[in-house]
């Protein structure tokens, strides 16, 4: 009798278990956010007025350790103009049954053109599909923006939009925003 | 090949066609495949954190012969190739691949004379996964894509042919990340995003809201 009570117990325990919070990743319906800086799928970004940041001068490509980049530069001309200044990129792809998401990519990159976002579902049927093109990596047009080709906005020229830099973060303001997660320079001032 | 080859394409083989998916899908063993650094995120997958008994296939199974599913998980060197591809054929029918991680898929950043060059030139591979190594996340988010696959798959020729010949759907089977397919608002706002084609831009603009939520 004794014996059968401690089973009861031992299930008991068990059965009690089914009206406790789960202590486990309860993924795809809810998804965790991860740390602010994690590498995810990248983001090609745009100037407040929606022209492309990317210049097409090919640095996230010569830096990439797995050949995971190929970009096309071409000439901007005064009725096709993509981004600000001489050069856009005419192609940009990324492969992502190469690349290792390590980020020397948008390291090189001049124009913080290239950022990484936390996406992270990228899962497909074929090779074809991992190959993302330029139309999947540009950001999408927030409020005020207008889809390249157009001329310059913010400027006469393209200083006007550099100048502005620090302050002009574009379209995919990540981690660099998240106030917790900012960075003091040297005097102790935390950039805006 | 069977009984199904014969009877009407009626709702009887629909309904019956469901059911076996949703069998093969409930209850979907893989086989312990770990090559390298991704295994440990494989196994990652497993444990208890991330628990995928949630899915049915806790059990990594050491015999082929028992195993559905073949994640191969890390870099496939020349020499292990006929090892890859004899396991594979050791699997009993029906059985799928899941390629885990960059090197398995493609070579990632190995392009040289040691790895081969994409696990799909030996095997027949279902689902690419990248990442360096993928995050558990990745991994469950490949598997239920898997799943949404094999509940879309045919029974048998004739059905088969039925199926090719219906026009293509805007969100194919596989083809939703899976926390939008598990939400209701999300699912609606994929779909309507790929009929337009812009499904990555609405990813950004998700995670943008996201990091304002969290900004401010």
């Amino acid at each position: 009798m004794g014996q059968f009570i401690g089973t009861l117990k031992g299930f008991g325990v068990t059965f009690s278990h089914m009206f406790k919070k789960v202590v486990t990743e309860e993924y795809p319906e809810k998804r965790v956010p991860l740390a602010p800086r994690y590498h995810g799928r990248h983001i090609l970004n745009r100037h407040p007025d929606g022209l492309e940041k990317c210049i097409g001068c090919e640095l996230c490509a010569w830096a990439c350790p797995a050949d995971a980049i190929y970009v096309e530069g071409a000439d901007n001309t005064d009725e096709e103009r993509y981004s600000p200044g001489e050069r856009y990129a005419s192609t940009y792809q990324i492969n992502y049954a190469r690349c290792i998401f390590c980020g020397l990519c948008i390291e090189a990159c001049p124009t913080r053109s290239l950022t990484m976002s936390n996406e992270y579902e990228l899962a497909r049927d074929s090779r074809q599909d991992l190959i993302f093109t330029k139309e999947q990596l540009l950001a999408p047009l927030l409020s005020g923006m207008e889809q390249p080709p157009h001329a310059m906005y913010l400027g006469d020229s393209e200083k006007d939009y550099y100048l502005s830099g620090p302050t002009n973060p574009g379209s995919s303001a990540g981690a660099e925003k998240n106030p917790a997660h900012r960075i003091a320079d040297r005097d102790g001032k935390v950039a805006q | 090949m069977g009984i199904e080859e014969k009877l009407p394409n009626g709702i009887l083989l629909t309904t019956v066609e469901k059911l076996v998916n949703w069998t093969r899908k409930s209850s979907f063993w893989p086989a312990t495949f770990g090559l390298a650094c991704c295994a440990i995120e494989m196994m990652a997958t497993g444990a208890a954190r991330y628990d995928l008994a949630r899915f049915g296939m806790e059990v990594f199974r050491a015999s082929p012969r028992q195993a559905d599913l073949m994640i191969v998980a890390g870099r496939v060197s020349q020499k292990m190739a006929p090892v890859l591809r004899q396991i594979y054929d050791q699997m009993p029918d029906p059985k799928w691949v899941l390629s885990m991680g960059v090197c398995a898929s493609s070579g990632g950043m190995f392009n040289n004379y040691a790895i081969v060059q994409g696990v799909d030139h030996i095997v027949p591979v279902d689902m690419y996964l990248p990442g360096c190594p993928p995050r558990p996340e990745m991994l469950i988010d490949a598997i239920l894509r898997l799943h949404d696959k094999i509940m879309d798959e045919p029974l048998g020729d004739k059905r088969r042919k039925v199926l090719e010949a219906r026009e293509p759907a805007v969100v194919p089977a596989g083809s939703m990340p899976s926390s939008f397919r598990h939400n209701k608002e999300l699912r609606a706002a994929w779909e309507k995003a790929a009929a337009q084609g812009r499904e990555e831009q609405l990813r950004i603009e998700k995670w943008m809201e996201t990091q304002a939520r969290r900004n401010s």
